[in-house]
């Protein structure tokens, strides 16, 4: 558990900065909920002015009302999976190429552990940070509904199943970069490379709601997990939800196979 | 007892050869050099050993355990020190030392304090501060902090000054009279041959020659300066000579083989001086290269 506890503490370092801003993303959001509900007659005729490829784009429209909570809540969940996906590439693209990046791993990997044993803690240790996020993603969630939801009611158990598809989310976004990571030699900018995928496989979802049509849909996580269509359905997609797990499989046994055998090369 | 034994290693990276069927052994309780120019294969052999790479075809063992499929169990007994050091740059010095003591399953406080002292380290800056030198001597505080069956250096003295240098050469020598065996890798001549007692020369991914230094110094080459005039090159264009070299009033070379036969040469001529050397280790090393 050595290198485990030592990864983790580097995360706790910048974990609470993730934490913070999601909590304050969700009530800065949900802070203007108020005006939406109150009015919602207003807000759907100006929405109805809008083209519908943009609101499309912003995931509005496509399965409840924004005037309502679950409505308001997915799309500002979109934002949050938007985040997530960014921390979680990046956890993923950073974990195993840090120490080469760094030229710590001649440290680590003289050091009498096996390849498995740091494959293994390194990714305990991104998974744990990824779940603690989840807790800051619950609070923030219920705080800023509870701050602001007033007299509305809504199907809570609905939202319990979103909040629950999370960790799977942010799964997939971190095998990409797992995956990309054990078939580069080297990667330079870890945060241009999650930036990169977090907002292009975001822009790609947007352009599959615009165009239609499952194909893009398969290339893009965002699609999967679909905030819009969890709430009003009130259960994961099954298909989408399998290829999820099927990616994470795979590329966390591709990435592990590879791993192990991978040449440490000198400076 | 040979606690390495390097069986037929090759290792190409791509198709671009790293090493090609290396093999030697390192007696345990020796100082073993392993010399070569830079691109030899030195750091290639040492980093399959450290199972830091893994070989194209070929074996390794230490302590009779294999380097591939057991390397966590061995590195248990390994101090290894890189050529060049790096570490995680937020820690403190001594943070660092505690958590690559942590993998041993043994106490290392002691010997961390005793190295630190020897070395005249300064425990409570952070890595990123310290200069080149200093980092260097995390590293061998950190290589030896858990008193290692095995000492692995490759390159180990750039960075260090000249005294410092003199005192890890000690260190090093007192861990050996302690019973640890040392693989000494290195481009400096000088230091293997005041160091080692056996070298293995390392030329273009091969392995060339292993021999006892002492060997490889007197019995093999003599280099021989002749002052004076009219001195005929033909005369020593014999078996055995080799490097001859013939400028204004001088000529010399390298002579391996029967003594008397050269002395006989020598005989006829008109001489101011001569000079009979054992060449230095650089000398026989280019003799190697060529």
């Amino acid at each position: 558990m050595i290198i485990f506890r030592f990864e983790l503490k580097n995360y706790m370092r910048t974990l609470w900065i993730w934490a913070i801003s999601i909590i304050a993303l969700l009530i800065l959001f949900m802070a203007f909920f108020p005006v939406m509900a109150e009015d919602s007659q207003m807000m759907d005729k100006i929405l109805e002015n809008y083209p519908e490829e943009l609101l499309k784009a912003f995931g509005m429209s496509e399965y409840v009302p924004m005037s309502t909570i679950p409505g308001y809540y997915a799309f500002l969940f979109a934002f949050v999976q938007l985040c997530m996906a960014v921390q979680s590439a990046y956890y993923g693209f950073n974990f195993l190429s840090v120490e080469e990046r760094e030229r710590t791993a001649d440290f680590l990997f003289s050091k009498p552990v096996s390849r498995r044993r740091i494959f293994v803690e390194k990714y305990g240790a991104a998974l744990m940070a990824l779940l603690l996020t989840n807790i800051a993603l619950w609070v923030g969630t219920y705080i800023s509904i509870e701050l602001f939801r007033g007299a509305n009611t809504f199907e809570a158990t609905h939202i319990l199943i979103l909040l629950a598809s999370m960790p799977l989310f942010q799964l997939v976004f971190f095998s990409i970069g797992l995956i990309v990571t054990v078939f580069t030699r080297k990667i330079g900018s870890v945060i241009s490379y999650a930036m990169g995928v977090a907002f292009g496989l975001y822009m790609l979802n947007a352009i599959r709601s615009i165009v239609g049509g499952k194909f893009l849909g398969i290339l893009s996580p965002y699609y999967y997990f679909e905030p819009g269509y969890i709430l009003s359905e009130g259960s994961l997609n099954f298909m989408w939800t399998l290829l999820a797990i099927l990616i994470i499989g795979l590329a966390t046994g591709i990435g592990y196979k590879r791993y192990v055998k991978r040449n440490i090369h000198a400076l | 007892m040979n606690c390495i034994e390097i069986n037929q290693l090759t290792k190409y990276y791509s198709k671009v050869k790293g090493i090609e069927d290396v093999s030697f052994q390192v007696r345990e309780g020796e100082i073993f050099g392993f010399i070569g120019p830079n691109g030899a294969g030195k750091s290639t052999t040492i980093r399959t050993l450290l199972g830091l790479i893994f070989p194209t075809s070929g074996s390794a063992t230490i302590f009779g355990k294999d380097c591939i499929t057991q390397g966590h169990e061995i590195r248990k007994d390994i101090g290894y020190l890189p050529s060049e050091v790096f570490y995680y740059e937020k820690m403190k010095v001594i943070d660092l030392l505690k958590y690559a003591g942590s993998f041993y399953k043994k106490d290392c406080s002691k010997r961390i304090y005793e190295l630190s002292e020897i070395m005249e380290l300064n425990l409570n800056r952070r890595i990123e501060d310290l200069s080149y030198g200093n980092k260097k001597k995390v590293g061998i505080v950190q290589g030896l902090l858990h008193e290692p069956k095995l000492i692995v250096l490759d390159e180990p003295t750039s960075g260090l000054d000249p005294l410092m240098q003199q005192r890890f050469f000690e260190l090093i020598k007192s861990e050996n009279k302690k019973g640890a065996s040392v693989f000494f890798s290195s481009h400096i001549l000088s230091e293997v041959q005041h160091l080692c007692n056996r070298v293995a020369i390392i030329k273009g991914g091969h392995v060339i020659q292993v021999e006892d230094v002492k060997t490889l110094r007197e019995d093999t080459y003599k280099k021989i300066t002749l002052i004076g005039e009219s001195i005929d090159l033909k005369t020593f264009e014999i078996e055995g000579v080799t490097e001859l070299n013939k400028s204004d009033h001088q000529l010399d070379f390298f002579y391996k083989g029967d003594v008397n036969l050269l002395v006989n040469k020598i005989q006829s001529l008109e001489l101011k001086d001569i000079l009979v050397e054992n060449p230095s280790l650089e000398e026989i090393f280019m003799h190697y290269y060529k």
